[in-house]
Parts: C-alpha cells; sequence; structure tokens
C-alpha cells in the first residue's frame, strides 16, 4: 500500500484550513529548533540536542492526527514531535536550558523532554526503547477499555535493536491500539543506515511480523495527514497495530555539535529543495493561498521562538533541592536513605 | 493463623492486592499455566487473561510494556521466571522504570513489581541460579525486597504491588515448599527488618534463604552459651539502617551472611556504613560471608562448595566472640 506519488497534490482534495494549520506548525517546529541550536550556540544548551529540522512534515503530519489524550513516545530528536503534540514551547526550551519551569523541572533536558498533560510519555535516550513503552501504553488502555491509541516515532537505526521485534510482535500478539512510525532519514548517527540493515527494510519486517504497513513520503505532509488519519481510525476502531514508514531526511547534523562530514554536500542541498515546509507552501500557493499568508507563518514563529528563548535565558536554575526529589518514595534521599 | 507455603503465601497476597484494586495485573510467561513454580496457579481461572496475562518470551517486552502500562494508570505484576533473565531487560528496569520519574521531573512515577526468583535451586547451573540482588540496590530510583518467609512474601508482595515505585522483588526459588504461619492479613511495611531472636553477643544479618543458615547457626551458638542476636534484613533497599545500628552497639560485633558473590556485595555496604557508624561500639572487625566469586555449578557437591552454610556462620562468630 503505497501512495502513489504520480498523483499531483493539486487534484487532490485539499483542506486548507487543516494544511495552513500545518503549515504554521511546522513553521513553528522549524523556529523552535532555529532558536534550540542559538542557544547551544550560546552555550546555553549544556547537553546534546539533536535538532528535526527537514522532519517536520513527520511530526505535523502524525500528531495532527492524534488527540491529546491519545499517547505519543518519542526518541532523542523529539522537540517536534512534543511541539506538535501540544506542549508549551516556554516549558520547553526552558527545559533544553535545564530551567526552573521547564517540563520536567530542568532535570531531564532536550532528550527526555515530555509532557504528561498532552499525552507526551517522554523523548527517551535509549534507540528504540520507547517501542515498548507505547506498547505498554497500548496495552493499558485495551485493558482499560479506552478508545485512545498510542503511537511511538523512532528512526530507522531503531529497526536494528531488540524492541523493534519484541514491541511490534507484542503488539500483534494483544491487537493493541498501537501506531508505530519509522522516520526515516537515511542515517543513523554518522552511519548510512541501509549498510547496517539487511533485508528490505522497516515496513517490510512490520509487514512479516503482521502489521498492515506503508510506506509514504513523510516530506509531503499533505500524504503522511492522510495516511495517518486513515491509520489512527483503523486503529481507533479496534483494528490492531499499523505501520508507517515514513522517509525524510535531516537536514543539520545529527547533534547541534555534529560538523556532518559523512555525507555529501550536494546530497544535503538536493535535499533542502524538498524541503517540508517549501514543499507545502508550493501546494498551498498553487492552490490560491496568498504568499504573504505564508510568509506571515513564518514571521509569527521566529517572533514567538525568540520571545520563549529570551523567556528560557531569564529564568532562574532549579533549587538544589530539586536533585534530591522524586527519586521514589520508599527510600527517598531526603528521609535519610543514601 | 494459617499455614501456607511461601508460595502460596505470594500467591494469597496477590490474589487480594488484584481483588482489592481492579488496576492490578500480572504478565510473564507461562502465567495461564500457573507459573513456572505454581506461583500464580488458581489465579489465571478467577482473573482471566487480561488481568494474568500470558507474554512470548521477551523479557525486554514484559519489562518495557509494564513501564508504559505503570506510566498509563495501571499498576502491573512482572514476572521475570528466574532473576537471571530479567538481564535481558536491564535497559526497560534500569534506564526507564527506574528514571522516568526522575527524568520527567516527577510527571509520572512507575508502580511495578518485578518478581525474580533467585539463587541457587537443584543443580540449576550457572545461568539459572545467581543472586543478583546488589546489583539493583545500586540503582536510584529501585526499592530491592529479598523474603525469607511464607509470612514475610505474603505481607511484603502486598506493600510492594501498593508502593508507587519500582521494586524488585527476589523470591529465592528453593523456598516455594516452606511452610509457616501467617499470622495477619495486612502489608508489612518495606524498608523494615525483622528481628527474628534476641541476643546481647553479636549480630547477625542476612536476607533470603541465607537467613535460615543464619538461624541454623544462632541455634548451634546459642547452644553453646552465646547470646545470638538474628536480623532478616527483607527489604535490602531501603535497608533498616538505624536497627542495625542499634542492635550491632548493643553487641560489638556483626556478621553479615548472603548467598551471592562475597565481592561487591551488599554485606559490604552494611559492613562498611556499619564499620563506620558504630566504630566505638565494635569489639571486632566486622565480618561478610558470601559466595567466592566463581559462577555456580552444576553438579551437587560443586554446587554445595560455593553455599554460605550455618557451620560456616557459626565458626566465624565463635573466632569473633573467642569461644
Ligand atoms: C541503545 C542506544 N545505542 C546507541 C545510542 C547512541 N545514539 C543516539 S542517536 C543514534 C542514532 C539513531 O539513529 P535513528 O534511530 O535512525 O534516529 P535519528 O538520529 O536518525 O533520528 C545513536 C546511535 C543510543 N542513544 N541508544
Ligand atoms: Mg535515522
Amino acid at each position: 500500500m503505497t501512495a502513489d506519488p504520480r498523483a499531483p497534490q493539486a487534484a487532490r482534495n485539499l483542506d486548507l484550513d487543516r494544511l495552513l494549520a500545518h503549515h504554521k506548525l511546522m513553521w513553528r517546529i522549524r523556529a523552535f529548533e532555529e532558536a534550540a541550536l542559538r542557544a547551544n550556540t550560546d552555550k546555553l544548551v549544556l547537553g546534546a540536542i539533536h535538532p528535526s529540522i527537514g522532519q517536520e512534515g513527520v511530526a505535523v503530519g502524525v500528531c495532527s492526527n492524534l488527540r491529546t489524550d491519545d499517547i505519543l513516545a518519542s526518541t532523542h530528536r523529539g522537540h517536534g514531535h512534543t511541539l506538535a503534540k501540544g506542549a508549551d514551547p516556554t516549558a520547553m526550551m526552558r527545559e533544553l536550558l535545564g530551567r526552573e519551569g521547564g517540563t520536567s523541572n530542568g532535570k531531564g533536558g532536550s532528550m527526555h523532554i515530555a509532557d504528561f498533560s498532552v499525552g507526551m510519555l517522554g523523548a527517551n535516550g535509549v534507540v528504540a526503547a520507547n517501542i515498548h513503552i507505547t506498547a505498554g501504553a497500548a496495552h493499558a488502555i485495551k485493558l482499560r477499555g479506552e478508545d485512545r491509541v498510542a503511537c511511538s516515532i523512532f528512526g530507522d537505526g531503531a529497526i536494528n535493536r531488540g524492541p523493534f521485534l519484541e514491541g511490534l510482535n507484542w503488539a500483534k500478539v494483544f491487537e493493541l491500539p498501537a501506531l508505530f512510525v519509522c522516520e526515516d532519514n537515511g542515517y543513523a548517527s554518522t552511519t548510512r543506515t541501509a549498510d547496517m540493515t539487511a533485508g528490505k527494510g522497516p515496513a517490510a519486517r512490520a509487514e512479516a511480523i503482521g502489521l498492515p504497513a506503508m510506506e509514504v513520503d513523510g516530506n509531503d505532509v499533505v500524504a503522511l495527514d492522510e495516511a495517518v488519519r486513515d491509520a489512527v481510525a483503523a486503529i481507533r476502531a479496534g483494528g490492531g497495530p499499523r505501520f508507517i514508514n515514513a522517509k525524510t531526511y535531516r537536514l543539520t547534523g545529527h547533534t547541534a555539535a555534529d560538523p556532518d562530514g559523512y555525507r555529501a554536500r550536494d546530497d544535503v542541498a538536493a535535499a533542502w529543495k524538498r524541503c517540508p515546509i517549501t514543499r507545502l507552501a508550493q501546494t498551498l500557493a498553487d492552490a490560491g493561498v496568498r504568499g504573504d499568508q505564508l510568509a506571515s507563518h513564518e514571521r509569527d514563529a521566529i517572533e514567538e521562538m525568540d520571545a520563549v528563548y529570551d523567556d528560557a535565558k531569564a529564568a532562574p536554575w532549579p533549587p538544589l533541592s530539586r536533585a534530591f526529589a522524586d527519586v521514589q518514595d520508599v527510600g527517598d534521599p531526603r528521609n535519610g536513605a543514601y | 493463623m494459617v499455614t501456607m507455603t511461601y508460595g502460596e503465601a505470594a500467591k494469597n497476597a496477590l490474589h487480594e492486592e488484584m481483588q482489592r484494586d481492579p488496576t492490578v495485573w500480572a504478565l510473564g510467561e507461562d502465567l495461564r499455566r500457573g507459573g513456572v513454580f505454581g506461583q500464580y496457579k488458581g489465579l489465571p481461572e478467577i482473573y482471566g487473561p487480561d488481568r494474568i496475562s500470558d507474554a512470548p518470551i521477551s523479557e525486554a517486552a514484559i519489562m518495557g510494556v509494564a513501564v508504559g502500562a505503570a506510566l498509563s494508570g495501571t499498576r502491573p505484576v512482572v514476572e521475570m521466571r528466574f532473576a537471571d533473565f530479567a538481564l535481558c531487560a536491564v535497559d526497560e528496569l534500569v534506564n526507564q522504570a527506574a528514571k522516568a520519574r526522575y527524568m520527567f521531573g516527577g510527571q509520572a512515577k512507575v508502580p511495578i513489581v518485578v518478581r525474580e526468583p533467585m539463587g541457587m535451586w537443584r543443580s540449576s547451573a550457572a545461568q539459572h541460579s545467581q543472586s543478583l540482588e546488589s546489583w539493583y540496590t545500586h540503582i536510584p530510583g529501585l526499592v530491592v525486597v529479598c523474603p525469607s518467609s511464607p509470612v514475610d512474601n505474603y505481607g511484603l508482595l502486598k506493600s510492594a504491588i501498593r508502593c508507587d515505585d519500582p521494586v524488585v522483588y527476589m523470591e529465592h526459588k528453593n523456598l516455594w515448599a516452606l511452610e509457616g504461619e501467617v499470622d495477619n492479613n495486612d502489608p508489612l511495611p518495606l524498608g523494615r527488618c525483622r528481628f527474628l531472636r534476641k541476643g546481647t553477643d553479636i549480630t547477625l544479618v542476612s536476607w533470603s534463604a541465607t537467613v535460615h543458615e543464619t538461624m541454623a547457626a544462632a541455634k548451634t551458638l546459642n547452644d553453646a552459651g552465646a547470646s545470638v542476636e538474628v536480623i532478616d534484613l527483607r527489604t535490602l533497599w531501603p535497608w533498616d539502617k538505624e536497627r542495625v545500628f542499634d542492635s550491632v552497639k548493643k553487641t560489638g560485633r556483626l556478621i553479615v551472611a548472603h548467598e551471592s558473590v562475597q565481592a561487591g556485595g551488599f554485606g559490604a555496604e552494611i559492613a562498611a556504613t556499619v564499620s563506620d557508624v558504630c566504630f566505638r561500639e565494635l569489639k571486632a572487625p566486622v565480618k561478610r560471608l558470601g559466595a567466592p566469586r566463581v559462577p555456580i555449578a552444576y553438579a551437587p557437591p560443586l554446587e554445595d562448595t560455593v553455599r554460605v552454610t550455618a557451620a560456616m556462620i557459626a565458626e566465624t562468630a565463635r573466632k569473633l566472640m573467642k569461644m
């Protein structure tokens, strides 16, 4: 089941309001990442950050089809997913800077960004770990007889870890309401994923485990939106887990510190032309949306995230006592268990 | 007052907690057949496949699913079958279960109980016999429990299920058939030791199956005229420091005995802490008795040669007391 790449976008039945919202959200993610990179240059982000510039289409295409009470578990490259799931960028940026008022009160940073109030069960510093957590959330949803869906987004590198097999098998055996999305950017850190992956790729592996699987161009947010909408509807209706492989490309280095010396400059330059934001803007322009409206999305997003960054810079460090909080109830280190 | 086995005690505790709280469920391989040691027998018929759930041989998924399900409003009881197999799920336990609450700034807790049957049992050899409790005491976020008797297995499992922290709950495989009286229906507090014997000449601390060796040693010593205090630690983290300190301050002598490898074992933590805090009251060096640092062998005589026995404990105590 592959979306027909030959179908011209203009011929599709476009919901312009929805796509405008997607365009706006993609710009907000882009602007958040740009602000985060600036914070990194300013040496205010102390740990590693993994920007999702170029991959905004996946975050938006997937999360726009999830309800607030649906569950999302993400990866190290989770800013875009978190924002698209509805988290507050002010709290997110404070978290990146390790400040009071961060999503995890400064205890997690970029790699553990989480907002349980919008069903975002955390980015994860361990590749593929979110697959099991998603299966578990879906299992709980099923036990409780709810109509929610649990979704995980992981990278193409994650399919070579055990949780890909164990978690997908689990979800299928128990027919859980789970959507697994592989954000296939072709690389795992500095390594071409294809060089280290046997067989026919993520979707074929998922299919072998019995999950209906499809390949979608993750930079075509119109196509991905549709694919995810249908998958989520089928899952919510009790149809069991599904798998989507969303092809995309990371336009920056693996981390903010990665000089990206392992990819030909020409390849990266060509990929910029396939940037999901540019592509959606073109689709919208073709459909008659005015250029200044599209430009205002970019401008507003940059303005918003500049303010978010300024707020985070001014925010205080967490109180030192926070280091000892939320370890455990029984054996709480603050009560002398040390 | 009811007599039951260590295994039945755990089953009764789980049964009552599942009755009391509909969010409690158990997952693991072969649970629908009652579990490999029969510790779930009868429960599948009562609770159905959703709440006593079979699982694929995917220890990492069992543990990871439990974490996700615990973050989503349920209280999973994870069955790892043998403590040795839990090593297939270390990321899920150590990096996920133990860390989620902290690294997400307290947004959620991970109320899971991880049952890891431990210890030497009928020539099970190197991959089915280990006692790895000390590893888990090293991980902030985890509670570690090692019950030695039916009454404790009943009361502590209840508390572990009600606890909002991830609890590594290690039952000893050699104790399943041990009978004992269970004299109440209440949970027992985690982090509290049990005094099995009061005395004034020496303190013997142990946990899990080694408690029974320690009690046998205490009886021998008592018959020889020594007044022995025996403490079953029951919970390794948090351990009941104050009561151990009080005991050692009174007796001036301490032996910690455990089945696990002595090097880097939890006995070392107790010995170091007691030597520090009770230095002035100590009349003799603190002694540890644990296994030599070798894997566990198959042949019974070889298996036996690494055991900490009552005779060894008594002998060490006699030396400390110059008896
Ligand atoms: C278990 C584990 N091994 C290695 C790493 C180090 N690491 C962090 S990200 C990454 C690459 C992951 O690639 P992929 O899953 O494709 O995600 P992407 O970075 O491309 O978004 C690696 C190897 C890790 N975090 N966890
Ligand atoms: Mg990748």
